[in-house]
């Protein structure tokens, strides 16, 4: 089933199309990868979706609807921007979501926080920057959407917290739901995607089933990645 | 597991599960774990892992029993089918690789012969 369909999206800053009539389908069930360099548009393709951006142009559906407040009952979205307030701690965040989303499930959200060695009483103002990226994961994994949205979730994240975050995505992917991730790092995501989204400079250039591509091309997603944006 | 990213996942997943089959860690008739936890062992996403078990059933290396999971075929010949198959990939891989570098196959012998004392 299809959770998330673009029509023609096109978003514009002045002159610049930073995503260029884009026809992206998300069906339930799959996790893709939102694949491209820095600025080719991945982040505005999101927040569109999201309904913080306005589209310039196209249109959106969400669960068969067009996008509107409603939409975020179903999407969970995780943005690079830091969003939680100073003062609160980690246990706060958790309450805070709860009474956001109707979906929110708190033992998720405790399991989370432990499997990324964080505690409830500490103070995000203290957090390094690691740690920030790791409550930004567990506050929106937690939550039971039908569409989740991760940008760059392996930011300024190191290789032992990295694969905590990999195996959280892991058991969160069910039949009934669907999970776009955007990243340049290609080879820490490779093994858990099951299609890959390329865009440049605002445009889908390549999408498909990862084991396909591997099986028909004998290639890699970083070598194709390579071959593509080299 | 470290993966080959330039081999599909699925199948080096299912030679890493023949060989734990050839050297006796799962034997016939065992339970192999359900898709989610084979995922989280492997660090693979779930639809991978489901097509590793379809994949292994027209290999005809498993069954499912409906409502009970997944179980390695009960069948001795077959983990022998299994280990010739392994052991002729690991024989050509060696022979393509000296043959390669310009040895001759009683050449070949004799080193595999030196080996032995």
């Amino acid at each position: 089933m299809e959770y998330v369909a673009t029509h023609n999206l096109t978003k514009r800053f002045s002159q610049n199309r930073a995503v260029d009539d884009a026809n992206i389908c998300l069906e339930s069930g799959k996790v893709y990868g939102l694949l491209g360099p820095n600025g080719s548009g991945k982040s505005t393709f999101m927040k569109m979706v999201a309904g913080l951006f306005h589209p310039s142009k196209g249109r959106i559906e969400v669960m068969g609807d067009p996008l509107s407040y409603r939409s975020k009952e179903y999407v969970s979205f995780m943005t690079t921007e830091q969003f939680f307030y100073d003062y609160m701690t980690v246990g706060m965040v958790g309450r805070f979501f709860r009474d956001f989303y109707r979906d929110f499930d708190e033992t998720a959200y405790q399991n989370l926080v432990g499997e990324m060695q964080l505690h409830m009483d500490m103070k995000i103002r203290s957090l390094s920057s690691g740690m920030a990226a790791k409550l930004k994961i567990a506050a929106t994994m937690a939550r039971d959407a039908k569409v989740f949205m991760l940008d760059e979730p392996l930011n300024g994240i190191d290789l032992v917290a990295r694969d905590a975050i990999l195996s959280a995505i892991i058991r969160k992917a069910n039949p009934d739901n669907c999970i776009l991730i955007s990243s340049h790092l290609i080879d820490a995501m490779e093994n858990i995607l099951d299609e890959v989204i390329f865009i440049q400079e605002g445009q889908v250039v390549i999408c498909g089933n990862a084991e396909n591509i591997r099986e028909s091309r004998g290639k890699s997603i970083v070598d194709l990645y390579k071959e593509v944006f080299i | 597991m470290q993966f080959n990213t330039r081999e599909p996942i699925y199948l080096q997943v299912i030679d890493d599960i023949k060989k734990r089959i050839v050297t006796g860690k799962i034997r016939p008739g065992d339970k192999l774990p359900s898709t989610r936890t084979l995922s989280e062992e492997y660090g693979i996403n779930a639809n991978t892992a489901a097509r590793i078990y379809k994949e292994m059933e027209t290999m005809e290396l498993c069954h499912t029993k409906r409502g009970l999971g997944t179980y390695v075929n009960e069948s001795e010949e077959m983990v022998t089918e299994i280990k010739k198959a392994m052991a002729d990939k690991y024989l050509n891989r060696f022979m393509d690789e000296m043959l390669g570098l310009g040895y001759s196959i009683d050449e070949l012998i004799g080193f595999i012969e030196r080996r032995r004392g």
